[in-house]
């Protein structure tokens, strides 16, 4: 209990870092930080919602500390500023619709391909040498090179233009109508299907490396030597005694990959204009929408903290050494 | 004489590197009878773990037996398949190791470790595994409530005392406990050893007991092998070892530590160092470091010979005496 | 028999041996060659092949003898585009490479060396860096400032400093308590001196491969970071070749010749650079390299690795 407790006092300093380097990028920046803000408003916000604007950001004419307390004060009132965009629609609301797109695409690859990856290093480790150990470690490593949105674009080409197996973009077909209908569910999940074994197929060789050279420390323990000699069934030798152990630490990698894997799975969203923060990041980019892309900065890196925090509080519920009696 | 429960002959191990082979244990012989404790004693890296491990074929990548059998009740185990393996190991001949710590998985519990040994050698269901684990656990003096206990939550001399019940879980007739007291301190130490005597008496098992520490092993032990450098240099019975050294090296053995009791005398070490296993010296593997070598102990590698009714040596010096 | 001084000197004189290792390894040499291989054609480039932003021909030209990797949307030559974004890809990938070591060996030794209160702020710093997700900080800092190759590096600094300098820390604590780091201590070095000239030589190996991923992680996130808009797209880079691929409808033309080519020079640079870092696991790991002596002399014999000690007895059973 009290590390899940001293973790998550550990995300409240990221978080308060991330939000203050939000303040202070701006301003930090070479030329005028509100002018570049919010040049693309110019023409489309009165005077009144200007002014309103800037001090969502903190930008008013109090002293430096002043400015970062009006910013934080907005900030815990859920504002954000209002995005270009999707003018005029808050910030908060535009990144709120999307959340949901992003945490269902990435979630559920990760959560595959992890499993997967995981289930292959076993296997691997178990037939050192075998043909799984040699040929699938490099293929897989070697696609991992390739840029998440490259495997994308492959994808979408061959199953989605050329053979027409699965659809183009978007994350429902545009003649569904959400709600929780067989239809729409059905409708969600052919549309994830391209992305996300784009996202598996670009971290599954990570995953797998990563189980494989756990399990081979771990088979060079003693109380492996020891579940030999007790003349155990070598699978639950596996599976009890090597790999409830070499999961420990690979489960502690996932929170340290997950940054990683979303920031690959955010630009295959691009190429599938899958409605997620991804794509979200790519217009607010050309649209020069600061707001937005600043919301969107602290909307990932605290969606990226919560799910480390989950996998903590999986940790501890994995490995009884982090109980206390 | 009865029959000898483990009978280990030429045993030869090699560990391969990329440097060549290092050959870890060279052509031993050695036989334990029902209820003996036979010690094996010898320095770090002088390969008494090994042949131990090698018994039941544990040793990891990159040992390998090249030569010798092992016959333990009539039966070689190095002709074992793996399924024959499986069978053989903890039902005919277990193991409790150095340092309890590591040998314990740490994310099952005491229970779990006691009872997936018993119901994979053995037709009973999980409540009556748990019976017997109950009972093993209150004959080396754990509290049954810690069954349910990670082997983390355990202090030192308590996990030593699981690792021997899990050990005695089926009753085996040998047992072999490789420096099962060296990581405790000296009052657990003694406790240890006191209750492993008393269920030795109580159950009959015979021990191979490895150790560093000869004054332990002489207390304990019925017979005692001296390794030095993979090979078996003397083979004694406990006293007279202790009353009649015979080779060289466990003469220096015995004059390395103090006595409590006694005049004070010159503590003499045994001068040089262990030699490279990789190139060990030619002739006695002893006689760089051997004050009393004689011209052929440079060359010729002296056989284990029995020099009296309870003791063999390998050295030339004796074999001359004899003659 | 007590240690000689020798003995407990630091092995510091292991670095030569490591490289020489290294370079007879099969993994590290393919790997060097490729990324040398590949490094020299990008510095050629401008001599050997055609200007790769000139309009050249008619777009959307598949490959032929004349145009080998075809042209691009604005009837630019693929080939010499792939050959010529590899000079900009790859040297700021090898300069965010250098600075994060530089950067993250500082931060890593300092806070391995002085523990205490500097290695908990450190520490925090490092752990911070490293949970925050790279792409959206990279975004926001690089939309503020100008558009270009250096942006990108600083950029990409800032986020990928961290792994490296908590790999070097975890090694310097293992290090800061070893009997040479205690001796030179006792003996008064300064403490600059202890860890440039005690400590440091024996991360040799952790700094070459902290290099090689930071450079994979440059490659890598500056390509996604152009695809985004973020880069000088007028600029020839893999990244801004994937860029304008992409905003020239690049699917729906079915023209693959514009995305296939780079993606490979990206993919075989990684690839080539990880195997690197693969080699420099084995040669520093001597148990991989005992297994493959045991496993030769098996085969050799006919026998079958299993879960127990081999017997290769040449007598009967």
């Amino acid at each position: 209990m009290r590390y899940i407790l001293r973790r998550l006092g550990f995300y409240l300093i990221a978080a308060w870092v991330s939000l203050t380097l939000n303040f202070f990028i701006p301003r930090l920046m070479p030329g005028d930080p509100a002018s570049a803000m919010f040049a693309r408003f110019k023409g489309m916000l009165n005077p009144e919602a200007m002014a309103a604007m800037r001090e969502a950001f903190g930008f008013t004419d109090e002293p430096v500390y002043l400015q970062y307390w009006t910013y934080l004060s907005h900030l815990f009132q859920g504002d954000l500023g209002t995005s270009v965009v999707r003018f005029p629609e808050p910030v908060t609301e535009v990144i709120a619709e999307s959340l949901w797109w992003t945490l269902l695409l990435a979630g559920s690859a990760v959560v595959i391909a992890f499993t997967l990856g995981t289930l292959l290093g076993i296997v691997a480790s178990w037939q050192r040498g075998g043909w799984l150990d040699s040929i699938a470690p490099p293929a897989l490593v070697f696609l991992g090179a390739f840029p998440y949105f490259w495997l994308a674009m492959l994808l979408l080409y061959g199953f989605g233009f050329v053979l027409g197996w699965f659809p183009l973009r978007s994350a429902y077909g545009d003649d569904v109508t959400p709600g929780f209908t067989l239809e729409f569910v059905g409708s969600v999940l052919t549309h994830m299907v391209l992305p996300g074994l784009t996202i598996v197929l670009a971290s599954l060789g990570g995953w797998m490396l990563s189980m494989r050279n756990t399990m081979i420390g771990v088979l060079a323990e003693d109380y492996i030597t020891m579940a030999q000699a007790k003349g155990l069934p070598q699978k639950r030798i596996m599976l009890h005694y090597a790999a409830r152990n070499a999961l420990l630490p690979n489960v502690t990698g996932v929170g340290m990959a997950l940054g990683f894997v979303l920031s690959g799975s955010l630009l295959t969203e691009i190429v599938f204009s899958y409605p997620g923060q991804g794509y979200l990041l790519l217009q607010a980019v050309q649209n020069q929408d600061y707001p937005l892309m600043q919301g969107l900065f602290l909307a990932i890196t605290f969606a990226v903290l919560a799910a480390n925090w989950v996998v903590d509080i999986t940790y501890v519920w994995l490995d009884p050494r982090t109980r206390v009696r | 004489m009865a029959e000898p429960l483990l009978s280990v002959n030429n045993l030869c191990v090699e560990y391969v590197t990329p440097a060549g082979p290092v050959r870890a244990v060279d052509d031993i012989s050695f036989e334990i009878s029902p209820g003996e404790v036979f010690g094996l004693a010898g320095e770090s890296g002088c390969g008494k773990s090994t042949a131990a491990l090698a018994v039941l074929r544990l040793l990891p990548p990159p040992a390998v037996i090249t030569g010798g059998s092992v016959l333990f009740q009539g039966e070689d185990v190095l002709a074992m398949d793996e399924a024959a393996l499986r069978r053989f190991r903890w039902r005919r001949l277990s193991l409790v190791f150095q340092s309890a710590m590591n040998a314990l998985n740490p994310v099952l519990t005491i229970g779990a470790q006691i009872t997936d040994v018993i119901e994979t050698h053995e037709r009973v269901s999980r409540a009556e595994a748990w019976d017997r684990a109950e009972h093993l656990v209150k004959l080396v003096g754990i509290d049954p409530m810690r069954l349910r206990s990670y082997p983390h939550q355990l202090s030192g001399g308590m996990r030593q005392r699981v690792v021997i019940a899990i050990a005695l879980a089926l009753e085996p007739p040998m047992m072999i406990m490789d420096e099962p007291t060296t990581a405790l301190d000296v009052v657990v130490q003694k406790e240890i050893m006191r209750q492993i005597a008393e269920l030795k008496d109580q159950l009959g098992f015979s021990i191979l007991f490895i150790t560093h520490d000869l004054s332990l092993m002489i207390e304990f032990s019925n017979r005692i092998g001296i390794l030095y450098a993979g090979k078996l240099v003397e083979v004694a019975e406990a006293r007279e070892l202790f009353e009649n050294p015979r080779h060289p090296y466990t003469r220096g053995l015995m004059s390395s530590f103090p006595p409590l009791r006694g005049p004070r005398r010159q503590l003499t070490g045994i001068g040089g160092s262990p030699p490279d296993m990789l190139h060990p010296p030619e002739g006695c593997r002893f006689h760089p470091r051997c004050a009393e070598a004689l011209v052929q102990c440079r060359t010729k590698s002296p056989e284990l010979q029995p020099a009296s009714a309870n003791a063999s040596v390998a050295c030339h010096l004796h074999h001359e005496a004899e003659r | 028999m007590v240690e000689t001084a020798d003995e407990q000197r630091a092995p510091a004189r292991r670095a030569p041996g490591f490289l020489s290792q290294l370079l007879r390894n099969r993994k590290a040499s393919i790997g060097l060659a490729v990324v040398a291989l590949i490094t020299l054609l990008a510095i050629l480039s401008p001599w050997i092949v055609r200007d790769p932003g000139a309009f050249l021909s008619i777009p959307l030209q598949p490959p032929s003898s004349e145009f080998w990797f075809g042209t691009t949307g604005q009837g630019q030559d693929v080939f010499a585009q792939t050959l010529y974004g590899a000079r900009t890809s790859l040297w700021v990938g090898f300069l965010v490479g250098t600075v994060v070591v530089i950067i993250g060996t500082s931060v890593g030794v300092a806070a391995g060396y002085f523990g205490g209160a500097v290695d908990d702020v450190l520490t925090t710093l490092i752990n911070v860096f490293l949970i925050m997700p790279g792409l959206p900080l990279a975004v926001v800092l690089a939309a503020y400032l100008p558009a270009g190759p250096l942006t990108l590096a600083f950029v990409l600094v800032v986020t990928g400093w961290s792994w490296h300098a908590r790999v070097i820390r975890a090694q310097t604590l293992a290090l800061r308590h070893k009997d040479f780091v205690n001796a030179a201590i006792v003996g008064g070095e300064s403490h600059a001196r202890i860890m440039f000239v005690e400590i440091l030589p024996n991360m040799t190996s952790l700094i070459v491969s902290g290099f090689i991923g930071a450079t994979v992680y440059a490659i890598g996130a500056q390509v996604g970071l152009e695809f985004l808009g973020l880069g000088d797209v007028s600029v020839v880079t893999w990244g801004t070749n994937l860029y304008w691929a992409a905003n020239n409808q690049a699917l729906l033309t079915e023209s693959w010749w514009t995305i296939v080519p780079t993606g490979f020079g990206i993919a075989i640079v990684g690839f080539a650079l990880v195997m690197i870092n693969f080699a420099i696991d084995e040669v520093t790991n001597p148990r991989l390299k005992a297994e493959g002596a045991w496993n030769a002399k098996l085969e050799a014999a006919r026998v079958k690795p299993g879960f127990s000690t081999p017997v290769l007895r040449k007598a009967d059973g």
